[in-house]
């Protein structure tokens, strides 16, 4: 995923707390995708205005964490997202 | 009795038997539940209260045809109160544009749509009723138009193998995101059918051919999620995901199955919602722990490095072709059974002028979806 790019959940895409597992989950067509802390963070900033990068900026100031990490750790999994039709980009 | 089994993730629930549609391939019972033994909403809102609590995150609103159901809008709101994703899986037969819009505003989140065949002629032939594709395809309409999540459900056999690629077009003029391209799985009504459906050696092959190639040019468009030919396989499909450990089935009548076909396993037995309570049925009904876990199995899968991976594949087809559902799938190139199985296949395959067996209706009167 580019900085420049813009992340949106598409309709029918949902994030979901999950309370008998404890756990935030993505409620996706026929796929309930278990996320971890940083899935959750980046899809948690997701709103169809802001881009990639300037997520990660945000991430990374909240968090203390140096960006390019942010980027690194969730850019594979936005990318399988978007494979499988779960994110749209812009 | 938890002893690490899993939450159930999935519930499909059969809403009604009931269908406009007469497939020869319905996955419903060949006995199927009459309409007066259908449960009413409150029960079915109980059940879906019962599954969120449970660890259901993922409904499928199933039938027959759930649009037969008066209730269908009540239930789906009432599915979504509970905490659930809800899928209605439809023909769209009898969902007008008006109750489309009051599943939207009910919260429903998806539909999967099935596809009898790319045409009228054949479409209207496969699901035994006239005028059917027509009727779809004004619902694909209004459901694009209301800007649902779309999966397109085709279900593919010898008759209408060569209409792939068309149905893929199809997907992608719908706006679909998603296309399961499913060959017909023997069971149900299917088994009946199996000198009229099964496809070819080279039709599967050929199948699977551009599902490959399809794959790669529709990367991040159009996602391709298949189901090949079983019986021309030489490993069996995995189980459900394992029996007893993902998913469930509610029939229309209250039964809770480990999968839509498992009452063709007669020694079963199966409690009922309105009995006992969804959590005590998951974790404790001797038909859900039959074939969890791999203590059950016997040679070959005992000693096989597969057996975690298709739990030694299906019961209720080693129950419908060798009579043992403990017995290995015969589909598996190493079950003693497995030759006998691929030349049924070919002989089922050159029974050309084998007519269609269509499912028939469930008992009680039919009524008009609205
Ligand atoms: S397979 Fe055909 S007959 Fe069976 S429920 Fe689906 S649409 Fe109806
Ligand atoms: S022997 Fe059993 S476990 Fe092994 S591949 Fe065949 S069906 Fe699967």
């Amino acid at each position: 995923m580019l900085a420049q790019e813009i992340p949106t959940l598409p309709r029918g895409v949902r994030l979901h707390y999950d309370k008998v597992r404890g756990k935030w989950v993505l409620l996706a067509p026929e796929r309930a995708v278990t996320l971890d802390q940083i899935g959750h963070a980046i899809l948690n900033e997701v709103d169809g205005q802001r881009s990639f990068g300037q997520i990660t900026t945000a991430l990374s100031e909240k968090y203390n964490a140096p960006q390019d990490q942010i980027a690194e750790d969730s850019g594979g999994f936005l990318d399988a997202l978007r494979a499988r039709r779960f994110l749209d980009v812009t | 009795m938890n002893r690490g089994v899993p939450p159930p993730i999935a519930m499909l629930a059969e809403l009604t038997h009931r269908c406009p549609l007469s497939c020869p391939y319905c996955s419903n019972p060949v006995e199927m539940a009459k309409q007066d033994s259908e449960m009413d909403t409150d029960i079915w809102t109980r059940v879906f209260e019962e599954a969120a609590a449970l660890g259901v995150l993922q409904l499928h609103l199933s039938g027959g045809e759930p649009a037969s159901r008066r209730d269908l809008v009540t239930l789906v709101k009432a599915a979504r109160q509970a905490g659930l994703y809800t899928n209605l899986i439809t023909s769209a037969i009898g969902l007008s544009e008006r109750r489309l819009h009051e599943l939207d505003e009910a919260g429903l989140d998806h539909i999967q749509l099935s596809l009898q065949g790319t045409d009228a002629v054949m479409a209207d032939k496969v699901g035994g009723y006239r005028g059917g594709f027509d009727r779809k395809m004004k619902a694909v309409e209004w459901i694009k138009a209301i800007g649902f999540p779309l999966t397109l459900n085709f279900v593919l056999h010898r008759h209408n193998a060569h209409q792939l690629l068309r149905a893929l077009e199809l997907a992608q003029e719908m706006g679909a995101r998603r296309i399961e391209v499913a060959t017909v799985q023997f069971h149900g009504w299917a088994l009946q059918n199996r000198d009229a459906l099964m496809p070819t050696r080279d039709q599967a092959q050929q199948v699977t051919q551009h599902v490959i190639e399809a794959r790669q040019a529709l990367k991040g468009e159009l996602v391709i999620d298949y189901v090949p030919a079983d019986y021309h396989d030489d490993y069996p499909k995995r189980c459900m995901g394992g029996w007893g450990t993902t998913g469930l089935n509610v029939t229309p009548d209250g039964q809770v199955l480990p999968c839509h076909a498992a009452q063709s396993i007669p020694h079963l037995q199966f409690d009922r919602v309105q009995d006992k309570p969804l959590a005590e049925i998951w974790y404790n009904n001797s038909a859900f722990n039959a074939y969890r876990g791999t203590e059950w199995m016997s040679e070959p899968c005992q000693s096989c490095d597969r057996k975690t991976i298709d739990f030694g594949g299906c019961r209720c087809q080693a129950m419908a072709i060798v009579g043992d559902a403990n017995a290995t799938d015969p589909v598996c190139i190493k079950s003693p059974h497995h030759k006998d199985l691929q030349s049924q296949a070919n002989q089922h395959a050159a029974s050309i002028d084998a007519p269609f067996v269509y499912r028939t209706a469930p008992g009680k009167t039919r009524e008009p979806a609205e």
